[in-house]
């Protein structure tokens, strides 16, 4: 584990912004029997998701989180110095979305705009980012990390390994300095020998966009069906390395820092699915009652869903100094584990657009 | 060890009509899909401590291969 540690910088804000459209997990059988559909539905325990229409990007979410955080809290846009959006699922391939943000905020041009594209675990990567960049930099001001994602577009709906999984959604979180944060905790890992876990093949440069590379196909003995520009999921064996990794990256945090794992107010998981995160829980004893939860009604929304959760579930909670665990994992393999306290955290209510 | 393990196959599968035997090739079972091997990979860690490499379940085609990974822990 890389391990770092921060003093005095904190998320004082917070806004979430999803797509009106709900999907009504045990409905959407266009392609599967509704039998097939119910089991894997109520094994995973996704019964809902907010789907993105097609004029929707990721960045819209953010953009209507933002503005949501900027008017609830009555914020300076002039002093938000950096700004990072966190996505697999940006606007273009070329500029970098949080540039285009960066305008349509009405940020100035001396804010720091960059992406970070790493998937689930990046909420966690993108704190530490800002958490880095803000310490000891008088500077910076303001950071806005602005987290999105639809998923909905990823995947195909012919492959019953994924298709029943991921949701769209979009946060906003404002960072400032302050001692009354005190210190905090992050530890980073990286696994690429698992690249093929997680995986889209096609459509980067390494397998070009092609008639052939958007061609439906037939992919297993299943008769699961998508293009190779569409993301696939190893769902077992990313199970038995999330068992393996992410107990014991907890603990090593834990024994890292002094901080007994039992003294947390809450641990916000990434929210992959139900049945991985109650065996998480199981396996580490931890108080359910502390772990909350969003996987049932916004379902795997990628790197959204360790931050959507905090904004849907924790909106009141975190007035008082409250410490969380947050620990995330996903496509790469990447996973991240970190304890933060929130103090004094103005959470806005989620909107739907 | 042998029946115990039997039993909590047989319940992690949901299989009520028959009795497992080692030789069967499980990935034949009309209830093995991916959704099963989850289960068997949680229950392999829960009640064994076992964590096992995709790539070496892959080449496991009988329950008997199965109980040969919880044996030779």
């Amino acid at each position: 584990m890389a391990f770092l540690t921060f003093e005095n910088v904190g998320i004082t804000a917070m806004a979430a912004a999803v797509p009106r459209t709900v999907i009504d997990n045990y409905k959407y059988t266009q392609y599967f029997p509704e039998e097939q559909v119910k089991e894997v539905v109520d094994k995973v325990g996704i019964y809902e998701r907010r789907f993105a229409d097609g004029h929707t990007c990721s960045s819209d979410l953010c953009h209507a989180a933002a503005e949501k955080l900027f008017a609830d809290n009555d914020i300076d846009r002039s002093e938000v110095d950096l700004l990072i959006f966190i996505s697999q699922t940006p606007d273009y391939r070329m500029p970098a979305t949080s540039v285009i943000l960066q305008d349509r905020l009405k940020l100035p041009n001396s804010t720091i705009a960059f992406d970070i594209n790493l998937g689930c675990s990046a909420f966690i990567y993108g704190l530490s980012v800002a958490y880095s960049m803000m310490s000891g930099q008088p500077a910076l001001r303001k950071a806005l990390i602005l987290d999105g994602e639809t998923r909905s577009k990823v995947y195909s709906p012919k492959d019953r390994r994924t298709a029943f999984l991921f949701g769209d959604g979009g946060v906003a979180a404002l960072l400032e300095r302050d001692e009354r944060f005190g210190k905090s905790f992050f530890s980073l890992n990286s696994d690429g020998s698992r690249e093929g876990l997680i995986k889209i093949d096609a459509g980067g440069y390494r397998n070009m966009s092609s008639a052939e590379t958007v061609k439906e196909k037939v992919v297993d003995e299943y008769g699961n069906i998508r293009s190779d520009e569409q993301g696939y999921m190893h769902g077992g064996d990313v199970f038995n390395f999330v068992i393996r990794e992410i107990p014991k990256d907890i603990k090593n945090l834990c024994v890292r820092t002094g901080e007994d794992i039992q003294s947390m107010d809450y641990y916000v998981f990434h929210q992959a699915n139900n049945f991985i995160n109650s065996y998480i829980a199981k396996k580490m004893k931890l108080d359910t009652a502390k772990i909350p939860s969003t996987i049932a009604k916004y379902g795997n929304t990628s790197s959204v869903s360790v931050p959507l959760t905090i904004v849907s579930e924790l909106k009141n909670e975190l007035i008082d100094k409250k410490k969380l665990l947050l620990s995330a994992f996903g496509v790469g393999m990447t996973w991240a584990t970190a304890i933060v306290n929130f103090d004094n955290c103005q959470i806005s209510d989620i909107i739907e657009i | 060890m042998e029946q115990k393990f039997l039993d909590l196959l047989k319940e992690i599968l949901e299989i009520e009509d028959r009795e497992l035997l080692m030789t069967d090739n499980f990935r034949e079972y009309p209830e093995w899909d991916s959704l099963a091997y989850l289960s068997v990979i949680a229950m392999l860690d829960e009640e064994y401590g076992i964590q096992i490499e995709g790539s070496e379940f892959k080449k496991l085609k009988t329950v008997g291969d199965l109980f040969s990974v919880v044996t030779k822990k």
